[in-house]
């Protein structure tokens, strides 16, 4: 790290785990998580805020990890993709995006999964256009984004028992 | 011994939708890219790119960043001087600029430092001194009778000059009712792939050896290439492809970056991480080149093509790359589509000081078949036929030889073309102007396509067989698939086992596959010309027909029977007149007593007859086994104020010989369109004197989910009688199709025509705007007409 950044003390919550770190003022949220902590499931896909692929959410919002300061999450609660499988099986989200084919590279799937996370806690029965609204800022390459809508709708049906297969 | 089902079956694995074998690590986020490998103790790559166009290099001082503490490694042009690139006639980039620089943002020299800051400070320590040349952005500028070549061995800045006539032309045109000229050009276009490149090179200084991870299409190449460059012994490297952020034709050459990483990784005498940035990445693209398409085309009043007239100009960016190969098959591929009796095609591929475009999806074809479909629409309404009719006049009938000797032996345009006809509800809606409730102005329009399944002529000519798979099955009864066919997102992991699993009559969970690993798997040429289906899942096939055999026997000499009365259920190997059976376990113990662990391989070769053409030279690009078709059709809405172009709705049909995974292809075709829709109406990147000034995601942009419309998709089964269970090509083909249908349907929704790509609001405007004036003017002069 550069020789003569100020640091600072952040507290936060990192995928449930209480975490005390000592961060250079000037480092991203993006890079602490991925060179500092080792949480690579966060990607980076450009220089900044274009793509998405960094979503997180902090305090429940999705948010850029590349547009944020670790500094500034002192206090907060952060979770990353790695979080979000619980006791061995994948979230019902991530079975959407595994079961429709929401991810071909996966590359933008980490941040597409954490901003859709985010819209379904917020509104557990998104139309396509709240759908739409919510990854607005997320972009996929691969998909042409048609089976990312059906993977939301399947976490969303899955989550309030809709999914027979859920069921089974 | 294991209980046996009475009833059991052999699994069905072709033809059902099931998810990607790597999915779920893809969205738990364990899935590794190559910039996840963070090892502690790496060195920061990082490249000095040169600030101006075109210039001779005059010195690269890198004395102070050498002497800057926690710099490990500087590496110039002076430190490899062997040229690298796909084409073996056209090896004449360096991964690191010598003597001269060709564009803005070439690599002049890289640095290895113990972290992003320092090395960011050893670049500004780099002094470069260079005397500038004359630079040229366009096609027609670096052709101008007195531009400087630049390279001394490509006069006239001519990459190659493509020049044939098939047929009689000129006899065609003569014959025609109606001809139509028109030009059309379509603007360069990037991948943008999520994932930015990066790599990580690993030099063990003690043995000698070299282990690079990449993001990269062509593994092998790679591996090629750093032999090559590096000067070491192909068998010293070991090449790993990790998860892959997505290719779409970037990285289907070696590119620098990985290269310079492990020019540095030796330098340093250590491991190396190269993550380029976005912009880097945009400079380092190697996407479809901008084109200036010439179309002539003749046509009877009953709609049949009478013949064809091309000149396609690309501009090729400072070095070859693939571009011989893109200039052929934009020709090629004029072919193969429509029944064609005439065709003439001149081709130029231009070297201007811009950086070098490649292989993008629908590699050649897509600006070539965007003129063609968009001038056959034109020639259709202005014979008053109805654009799909007139398509449907000019069908081929498979098996069907081409002028360029392209064979079609399964050809599924027909039903597609029928599909979305009748999906869109064209009859009713097309050909209806005139504003709706809403104020806008909706249009319907079709364009059909096509695309190879694989290069049928190795570039890089070895004797090898295109494709060859390994299956190792092991004492835990599980079969792992070892390919080099580089999985990138587009499944081909998941296809390759499928393969295997449905002649074995096993479930895809007995199932793992290695892809990737130069020291573990067989050779593979990678992923690109939509190779990978056709070519790799026949290996796969193969090669699961060689362990059945061997499971077969073990079965026959444990049940003493004969081979030919074991009936293979899959779980379950039973004599004919037996109830009982062996599991499939039992089976397994019984193949491996007394050999151990076996490996079978299976080659797949394509056949001499689909090698293309030896009419004119190159004739062998456009030569495929078979080629996959699809039509298209999209309903615009255009808002006459602000020359928006909403897509409400895209049907589409593609003919891809046979679903392996309807899921997979479903994706693959949704991808294609939605592609397609960016070029055509906001994607393209635009320079400065030079200066990208598209390289973010924000002034190149792509469409977002926002403006993404309903793919409304229909899979089409032809059966290729060669294809792996009678597959083809399902990635690349829908691109290009949409093109069309979207300009298309803008001339059906407003009687105003576009040409040039990407179709904006402001170019969309000044057509409207200049219909208006026509429009008024001609009103003006019939009223002063009528009042003299």
């Amino acid at each position: 790290m550069s020789d003569d950044a100020k640091q600072s003390i952040v507290r936060s919550t990192l995928n449930g785990r209480p975490r005390r770190d000592f961060v250079p003022d000037n480092m991203l949220l993006v890079d602490f998580l991925r060179e500092t902590v080792g949480l690579t499931g966060t990607k980076i896909g450009c220089d900044g805020g274009e793509c998405g692929c960094c979503t997180v959410l902090i305090d429940g919002e999705p948010r850029h990890a590349c547009l944020t300061l670790a500094a500034v999450c002192d206090g907060t609660e952060i979770e990353t993709i790695e979080s979000l499988d619980t006791g061995g099986r994948l979230a019902a989200i991530q079975r959407g995006f595994n079961e429709k084919l929401g991810a071909q590279c996966g590359f933008c799937t980490p941040g597409m999964v954490m901003a859709a996370e985010g819209l379904l806690r917020e509104n557990p029965n998104p139309t396509d256009d709240d759908i739409r609204a919510g990854l607005a800022a997320n972009i996929c390459r691969c998909t042409g984004y048609v089976k990312i809508l059906e993977a939301v709708h399947f976490a969303a049906d899955e989550l309030a028992g809709r999914n027979k297969e859920a069921a089974a | 011994m294991n209980e046996i089902k009475k009833d059991v079956k052999p699994a069905k694995v072709i033809g059902v939708p099931r998810p990607l074998i790597d999915g779920p690590e893809k969205v738990s986020g364990k899935a590794l890219y190559a910039a996840d490998f963070i090892p502690y103790d790496h060195m920061v790559g990082r490249i000095f790119r040169s600030p101006v166009a075109h210039a001779n290099i005059i010195e690269v001082d890198t004395s102070k960043a050498e002497a800057l503490s926690g710099v490990l490694g500087v590496v110039t042009g002076d430190d490899c001087d062997e040229g690298f690139g796909v084409l073996p006639i056209a090896r004449y980039e360096y991964p690191l600029a010598r003597e001269r620089v060709r564009y803005r943002g070439e690599p002049v020299a890289a640095v290895a430092a113990v972290d992003v800051e320092t090395a960011q400070k050893a670049l500004d320590l780099i002094e470069f001194k260079y005397d500038e040349l004359p630079a040229y952005f366009t096609s027609e500028e670096a052709m101008a009778p007195d531009a400087v070549s630049l390279h001394e061995h490509r006069e006239g800045n001519i990459e190659r000059d493509v020049d044939y006539d098939l047929g009689d032309v000129d006899g065609g045109f003569a014959d025609a009712d109606l001809v139509l000229e028109r030009e059309y050009n379509c603007a360069e276009i990037c991948q943008v792939q999520s994932e930015p490149h990066a790599a990580i090179a690993e030099y063990d200084a003690e043995r000698d050896y070299m282990t690079v991870r990449a993001s990269t299409q062509v593994p092998f190449y790679v591996h090629l290439m750093l032999a090559k460059t590096l000067k070491m012994d192909q068998s010293r490297i070991r090449m790993i492809k990790p998860h892959i952020g997505g290719g779409f034709g970037c990285r289907t050459e070696c590119l620098n970056v990985e290269l310079i990483c492990a020019l540095l990784a030796r330098k340093a005498k250590g491991t190396v991480r190269l993550v380029v940035n976005r912009e880097e990445t945009f400079i380092t693209h190697r996407g479809r080149p901008e084109t200036d398409v010439k179309l002539k085309v003749g046509m009877k009043k009953d709609g049949a093509i009478t013949a064809v007239d091309c000149q396609a100009i690309q501009r090729g960016g400072a070095y070859g790359g693939y571009g011989i190969v893109t200039i052929l098959y934009a020709g090629s591929l004029i072919n193969g589509i429509y029944q064609l009796d005439a065709v003439r095609y001149n081709g130029l591929r231009v070297l201007t000081n811009t950086p070098p475009p490649g292989a993008m999806r629908g590699h050649g074809t897509v600006d070539v078949r965007y003129g063609f479909e968009a001038i056959l629409d034109e020639l259709s309404v202005e014979l008053g036929l109805d654009p799909i009719e007139v398509r449907r006049k000019n069908l081929l009938k498979e098996p069907y030889e081409t002028l360029n000797e392209m064979f079609i032996n399964s050809y599924g345009l027909p039903e597609a073309l029928d599909i979305v006809e009748r999906e869109s509800g064209w009859k009713d809606k097309r050909g209806k102007p005139g504003k709706s409730g809403d104020g806008k102005y909706r249009g319907l329009g079709v364009g059909c396509a096509h695309y190879p399944c694989g290069a049928s002529k190795p570039v890089n000519w070895t004797g090898e067989p295109h494709a060859t798979v390994h299956l190792k099955l092991d004492w835990d009864a599980s079969i792992t698939v070892l390919t080099g066919a580089p999985e990138i997102g587009q499944g081909s992991s998941t296809m390759v086992a499928q393969c295997a699993a449905e002649v074995l009559g096993l479930d895809m969970t007995r199932f793992q596959v290695h892809s990737g690993d130069s020291k573990l798997v067989p050779k593979d040429n990678g992923a690109y010309s939509s190779r990978i289906t056709y070519m790799v899942g026949n290996a796969s096939i193969e090669a699961a027909q060689n362990l059945k055999t061997i499971l077969v026997e073990a079965a026959a000499r444990k049940l003493d029977a004969r081979p030919e009365d074991i009936e293979c259920l899959g779980e379950v190997y039973r004599a004919a007149s037996q109830d009982e059976g062996l599991t499939f376990e039992e089976v397994v113990m019984a193949a491996l007593e007394g050999t151990g662990t076996i490996t079978v391989k299976g080659n797949f070769d394509t056949l001499p007859e689909s090698h293309g053409t030896r009419k004119f030279r190159g004739g062998a690009i456009g030569g495929s086994m078979a080629y996959a078709y699809a039509a298209e059709v999209v309903q615009v809405a255009v808002d006459p104020d602000t020359a928006e172009v909403e897509v409400e709705q895209v049907w589409v049909a593609q003919d891809v010989g046979r679903a392996l995974n309807p899921l997979s292809v479903e994706g693959q075709i949704q991808g294609s369109v939605w592609m397609g829709m960016g070029q055509a109406f906001c994607e393209g990147t635009r320079f400065h004197n030079g200066l990208p000034i598209t390289g973010n995601m924000l002034d190149y942009r792509v469409p977002s989910i926002v403006e993404s419309p309903p793919i409304d998709t229909h899979i089409v089964e032809s059966v290729d009688p060669n294809g792996p269970y009678g597959a083809k090509e399902a990635g690349e083909t829908s691109l290009a199709a949409f093109i069309p249908a979207y300009t298309n349907a803008i001339a059906d929704a407003l009687g105003v025509r576009p040409i040039d790509l990407p179709v904006t609001p402001d170019r969309l405007m000044e057509l409207i705007e200049a219909k208006e004036t026509e429009e008024r003017v001609a009103a003006a002069r019939d009223s002063s007409v009528a009042a003299e």
